[in-house]
């Protein structure tokens, strides 16, 4: 079975699917890819089953030799693309022929590119997915990064269309950000004022910012205790711990957490919030959760009515 | 018992204010009845001491519409609670160069590491939550006696098997990893096995018992000592 060899691996390129569910309660976290969107986009530009597996590359730093001939797609960072030194548009599909070297260079804005082939990578689910979660060692390959001398599988495409995003429907990662939350008021752990002062406040990523969890800086909110009774957390929740700096967990996240929480921020977002790297400021705007749902089923229709361009 | 949104695919069900063999009980109950209720729009479900996290498909259902089925799938619930935990045996291998931090916890509460160890023995204690880790159960209550806060600063690893105690709590490491809890001995069974089927000896809901063993027993039953320092 033939596909790509990884020349160089780059700064952290992991092995990725939509995420794996069903597993929580044995306390393994979902994973997946941190940029939903520019995955999901990856995957429709090549015509693949919406799930199919393919490669999150952070930072970039990528080098690949393909082995057989078939058709890939490059979305999410802004980046620089080569096909055998040649420079490729991202967020559209190209052929790729035996031999071809392929080179991602480093984000210039964005932090987190998807490397799709049609048809998607072929990897042996653990616990119903192929995602890497490097904490846990499960899933890609061994359940660890890629490294230099892997061999990724997939099966040979010699035709097929070469579509293109239009360029309307590509994100902007150097926007400014500010994510959509519903707040969540239980325990009483926030007063009226602190949650005001939350919401109207700036805050910058910290360095201390991966795929488990990105800690912030800016007002200090006090929460009314120091933690809570352990319950379960999900995607986008926002724990303060006592240092009163509010912390947005990721796809990696612990599955339980006992830190007082304020809300939890849209999907859509969680996916935008994973392209900005240390030093992008973001703000925090409430919404109720019939507004969530909304904004998430708004997304979803455009994602399936965009229509991509034909370029042969 | 109260829903509240967690998330915007997520109800957290919430049955108490503390933590009790009975909550945990309902917790457990709870979770079976809901999966089959909910069927195709489950995402993921995750126990804790007292409260059941609800994730479900947001683009198939509302808020609404889950707690909807949540209330009637729950509607009698107090009625068909029963224990449907197992009682799981742990073999322990307890001395100093398993577990280094029993002659501190002897000085810091007066007691020979013996008496530590028999309290330890000596409680059958209930899964409440699996967590920080895939495999990672806690275990509760821990005697008072022997409850030590966690270590001012972590060890960078903790090696699999390593058995610690926190507050009023205990586990069994599942696999290497950075920990701040007391260690006091180490435990020849796998708690995770992604390989094998079940891939954990206990879930959520179970009663667990130590039995402590001798260092050969440890060895024979497949148990490694680390290598150097404990860091």
């Amino acid at each position: 079975m033939s596909g790509f060899s990884v020349l160089k691996p780059g700064f952290l390129t992991l092995i990725t699917d939509l995420g794996r569910f069903g597993y929580h309660r044995i306390g393994v976290t979902s994973g997946g890819p941190v940029d939903a969107s520019a995955f999901r986009w990856a995957n429709r530009l090549l015509g693949n089953p919406a799930n199919a597996v393919m490669l999150e590359v952070s930072i970039g730093g990528l080098v690949l030799e393909a082995q057989l001939e078939t058709r890939i797609a490059v979305t999410g960072a802004e980046t620089r693309l080569t096909v055998n030194g040649e420079s490729k548009p991202l967020w559209c599909c190209h052929r790729v022929r035996n031999g071809d070297r392929i080179e991602l260079g480093f984000a210039r804005d964005g932090c987190r590119s998807y490397f799709a082939v049609a048809g998607g990578l072929l990897v042996a689910p653990t616990f119903g997915s192929a995602t890497t979660v490097l904490r846990e060692s499960l899933g890609g390959l061994n359940g660890e990064k890629l490294t230099a001398g892997d061999q990724l599988h997939c099966a040979a495409a010699t035709d097929g269309p070469l579509l293109m995003l239009p360029e309307s429907e590509r994100p902007d990662y150097s926007a400014e950000l500010a994510l959509r939350v519903i707040p969540v008021c239980r325990h009483g752990t926030f007063s009226r004022a602190q949650k005001r002062r939350f919401f109207s406040a700036e805050y910058t990523v910290t360095d201390r910012c991966d795929r488990m969890g990105y800690r912030l800086n800016g007002a200090t909110i006090e929460p009314a205790v120091d933690g809570i009774l352990s319950e379960g957390v999900c995607l986008g929740t926002i724990q303060v711990p006592a240092d009163g700096q509010p912390i947005v967990l990721m796809n990696d996240r612990q599955t339980i957490g006992g830190y007082p929480k304020i809300g939890a921020v849209l999907s859509l977002d969680v996916a935008s919030l994973g392209q900005r790297m240390a030093g992008a400021r973001v703000s925090f705007r409430p919404i109720t959760p019939a507004a969530a749902r909304d904004a998430l089923l708004s997304a979803e229709r455009r994602f399936r009515q965009t229509e991509l361009v034909r370029l042969s | 018992m109260k829903i509240h949104v967690a998330g915007e695919a997520s109800l957290i069900i919430v049955f108490a204010g503390e933590a009790s063999p009975e909550v945990s009980r309902k917790v457990q109950s709870a979770a079976v009845l809901l999966e089959q209720a909910l069927a195709d729009l489950l995402v993921d479900l995750t126990p804790s001491y007292a409260s059941l996290l609800v994730i479900f498909d947001s683009v198939a259902a509302s808020h609404r519409d889950v707690s909807k089925r949540i209330r009637s799938a729950l509607m009698d619930f107090d009625c068909v609670v029963g224990d449907t935990g197992k009682r799981v045996e742990i073999p322990v291998y307890y001395s100093p160069e398993s577990g280094p931090d029993l002659p501190v916890i002897a000085a810091r509460t007066g007691l020979t590491q013996q008496q530590i160890v028999d309290i330890h023995l000596h409680c059958e204690y209930r899964v409440y939550a699996v967590g920080f880790a895939p495999g990672f159960a806690y275990l509760g209550q821990l005697d008072a006696r022997i409850a030590t806060p966690r270590l001012p600063t972590p060890r960078n690893s903790v090696p699999r098997g390593a058995v610690g105690i926190a507050d009023r709590q205990t586990a069994v490491y599942p696999a290497p990893s950075p920990g701040g809890w007391n260690l006091i001995g180490l435990s020849p069974l796998r708690m995770f096995d992604p390989n094998a089927e079940p891939h954990m000896p206990v879930q959520v809901g179970d009663r667990v018992v130590f039995r402590s063993i001798g260092r050969e027993t440890f060895f024979a039953l497949g148990g490694e000592l680390p290598g150097g320092e404990w860091r």
